[in-house]
C-alpha cells in the first residue's frame, strides 16, 4: 500500500475538496466557513478583478436535493434585490455537478460577533431596525426568511448590515415539506411544532434576537419585545414592517403600538421627546413667577 | 447530469455479512486496509505492550472479525464505525493479554508491513497527539492511501497509465509543486493535455475517496459526519 507523507495528505485533501473552478472566471482565494449545506471561499474574480464569495454546495451533502436547495437560494437572494441583502453575480455547477454561486464578499463579522464587543444601544438598536427593514422587504416580496437568528446578520467595516443565509427561505405559503429549518431558541412554537409559517415567524426570531441585544431594556421596549415574541401568532405584530414601525415610534419618542402607557408614562415620555419646548415653558412659568412674587413685595 | 455518486459498492458492514463470498472477501480487504495501521498504531502508544504483542493482537483482532460475526454487534445508532471498531479492538487486546497462552496468528492470507509501521511510529512523534488524536490521523491517511492505491489500479486496468503518472507527479510527489508546463515538457505532450488528464485524474480520485467512505460508514449521516472528519481542515 501506498505510503503517504503528512504533505500528500494535506495535499490530497485539498484536492478532494477543493472545487474544481477550471472553465470559469473564478480562482480560490481561502474558505471563509463551512456552513450547514455549503462552504463558502473567497475567491477572484478574474475578468472584473475582484474579490467576491462563493457558496459550493458541500461535497459531503451533493444529493439532487441539495443541489436544488442552493439553486432555489441563488435564485432567492437575486430576485430579493435590497442593500440589506448580497447581490448575486454568477452561478452555476462544478464538474463534478455541485451546484455553486457567487456573491458581494462581505468584509465584517457575524452580528453574533458584533454584538459580543462593546457597543453603544444605540448602535445596536440602528442595527437591528437594518435587520428588521430587511426582512420587511422580503415579507413585502411574499418571502420569509425561516432562520434569522445573530449568525445570519453580517455587519460590515463601513456599518453596512446584511441579511444572510436564505437557503431555506420559502415564499409564504408555500409548504415547507418535511425539511427541517430554523434554529432552536429562535423559532416559533409553531415553526418548532413543523407547521406552516408565515411571516409572523420571523417576526418572532425578531423578537428573540432584540431581547437578547438590550440589557435592560425600557418599558416601551419590553412590550414591543413581548408582542414580537408572543407565543400565540395572532397577537404579534403582523410582519416585519409592523415591528419596525413600532420600533422606529419608539425611538422617536412617540406612543408604541405595543404599550398601552399610563398618565405618568405618558407624561415622562412626551416631556423627554418635547425637553427644549418643556424647558422653555419652565422657564417662562418660572419668570412669571417671580416677576408676580416681586410685584407684590 | 452524471450522478455524483456511482454508489458501486455497499457498507462494509453489510458486505461482510453477504452470502457472496468474493463480496466478503473484498470488504474484509477494505476493512484491513483502512483500519490496520491506525489501530496498530493506536494500540503501541495506547498501551505499554511490545510491538510483537500489538502484532499479535492485530492479526488476531482481524481474524476473529472474519471468523465470528463480531461486526453484527454494530449498531449505528449508538455511534460510528471508527469509534465502535477502536473500542472493539481495546477489548479485543485487554483478552488477548488475559489469553496470551493460546494466541493464534495469520490475519487473513495479507502480509502486514509492520516493521514499516513501526518505523513510521519512530518518525511521526505520536507523543505530542492522544493514541485517539494519533489514530484519527491515521485514519485519514490510511483512507487517502487506499484511494491513491484503487486509481493505479483502476487506471492500470483502463490503460491510462500516462494519466496516472502525471497525477502521481503532479500530486503525490512534488505535492502541487511543479508547474503545468514542467509536467508538459516532462510527458512530452501539450499543456491543455496536461490540464485535462489532471482533471480527470483528480475528478476519478474524488470520487473513489467518497465510495471508500460509504464504504467505511453505514448510514447517511455518519457518511456525512466522516467526510467532515476527513475534508475538514483540523480533524
Ligand atoms: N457573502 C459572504 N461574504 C462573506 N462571508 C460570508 C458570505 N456568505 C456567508 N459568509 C460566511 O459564511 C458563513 C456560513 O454561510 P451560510 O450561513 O450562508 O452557510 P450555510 O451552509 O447556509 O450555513 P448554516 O445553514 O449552517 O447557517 C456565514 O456565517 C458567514 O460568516
Amino acid at each position: 500500500m501506498t505510503r503517504l507523507s503528512n504533505d500528500m495528505v494535506a495535499h490530497l485533501r485539498d484536492l478532494t475538496e477543493a472545487p474544481d473552478l477550471g472553465g470559469t472566471r473564478y480562482a480560490i482565494v481561502r474558505e471563509i466557513a463551512r456552513g450547514g449545506m455549503g462552504v463558502i471561499y473567497e475567491a477572484d474574480d478574474r475578468e472584473l478583478q475582484r474579490r467576491v464569495a462563493l457558496k459550493v454546495l458541500a461535497l459531503e451533502v451533493s444529493s439532487p436535493q441539495a443541489q436544488a436547495r442552493i439553486l432555489e437560494e441563488a435564485r432567492t437572494i437575486a430576485r430579493l434585490d435590497h442593500p440589506g441583502i448580497v447581490p448575486v453575480h454568477d452561478a452555476g455547477a462544478l464538474p463534478d455537478g455541485r451546484a455553486w454561486y457567487a456573491m458581494k464578499l462581505v468584509q465584517g463579522v457575524t452580528l453574533r460577533e458584533y454584538a459580543s464587543r462593546d457597543h453603544s444601544m444605540a448602535d445596536l438598536l440602528r442595527i437591528f431596525l437594518r435587520v428588521c427593514e430587511t426582512a420587511a422587504f422580503a415579507h413585502a416580496h411574499g418571502f420569509i426568511h425561516r432562520d434569522i437568528k445573530p449568525d445570519n446578520v453580517m455587519i460590515g467595516s463601513f456599518g453596512e448590515v446584511f441579511v444572510m443565509d436564505w437557503g431555506v427561505a420559502r415564499p409564504a405559503g408555500m409548504t415547507g415539506g418535511a425539511e427541517i429549518a430554523g434554529t432552536h431558541g429562535y423559532m416559533s412554537p409553531e415553526q418548532e411544532r413543523g407547521e406552516d409559517v408565515d411571516a409572523s415567524a420571523d417576526v418572532y426570531a425578531l423578537g428573540v434576537m432584540l431581547e437578547a441585544m438590550t440589557a435592560r431594556p425600557a418599558r416601551p421596549l419590553r412590550a414591543i419585545i413581548a408582542m414580537a415574541r408572543n407565543p400565540e401568532r395572532s397577537q404579534r405584530y403582523k410582519d416585519a414592517g409592523a415591528l419596525a414601525a413600532d420600533l422606529v415610534r419608539f425611538l422617536d419618542g412617540e406612543r408604541v403600538g405595543a404599550y398601552r402607557e399610563g398618565m405618568i408614562g405618558a407624561l415622562t415620555r412626551l416631556i423627554s421627546k418635547h425637553r427644549a419646548l418643556v424647558g422653555l415653558v419652565a422657564a417662562y412659568l418660572v419668570m412669571r413667577a417671580i416677576i408676580l412674587l416681586w410685584g407684590r413685595v | 447530469m452524471s450522478p455524483l455518486f456511482p454508489t458501486t459498492r455497499r457498507s462494509v458492514v453489510l458486505a461482510l455479512a453477504s452470502d457472496d463470498r468474493e463480496e466478503r472477501t473484498r470488504a474484509f480487504d477494505t476493512l484491513v486496509s483502512l483500519y490496520w495501521r491506525p489501530l496498530y498504531k493506536y494500540g503501541r502508544i495506547a498501551s505499554t505492550h511490545s510491538p510483537a504483542d500489538c502484532e499479535d493482537t492485530t492479526q488476531s483482532f482481524f481474524a476473529r472479525l472474519l471468523e465470528n460475526d463480531a461486526l453484527s454487534g454494530y449498531d449505528p445508532a449508538k455511534g460510528g464505525f471508527r469509534t465502535f471498531l477502536r473500542v472493539l479492538y481495546d477489548r479485543h487486546s485487554a483478552n488477548e493479554v488475559k489469553a496470551a497462552g493460546r494466541l493464534k496468528r495469520g490475519g487473513g492470507q495479507r502480509q502486514l508491513e509492520f516493521a514499516d509501521a513501526e518505523a513510521e511510529i519512530a518518525a511521526e512523534a505520536p507523543q505530542t497527539s492522544t493514541p485517539e488524536e494519533y489514530f484519527h490521523r491515521e485514519w485519514v491517511r490510511s483512507v487517502f492511501a487506499l484511494a491513491v492505491d484503487r486509481l493505479r489500479e483502476e487506471t492500470e486496468r483502463a490503460g491510462k497509465q500516462t494519466q496516472f503518472a502525471i497525477f502521481e507527479d503532479y500530486d503525490l510527489d512534488h505535492a502541487g509543486k511543479l508547474s503545468y508546463r514542467d509536467l508538459a515538457a516532462r510527458f512530452a505532450i501539450a499543456e491543455t493535455s496536461v490540464t485535462n488528464h489532471l482533471a480527470a485524474m483528480r475528478k476519478q480520485f474524488r470520487e473513489i475517496v467518497l465510495d471508500i467512505l460509504r464504504e467505511a460508514t453505514a448510514s447517511e449521516q455518519e457518511f456525512r459526519s466522516e467526510a467532515r472528519a476527513l475534508l475538514g481542515v483540523e480533524p
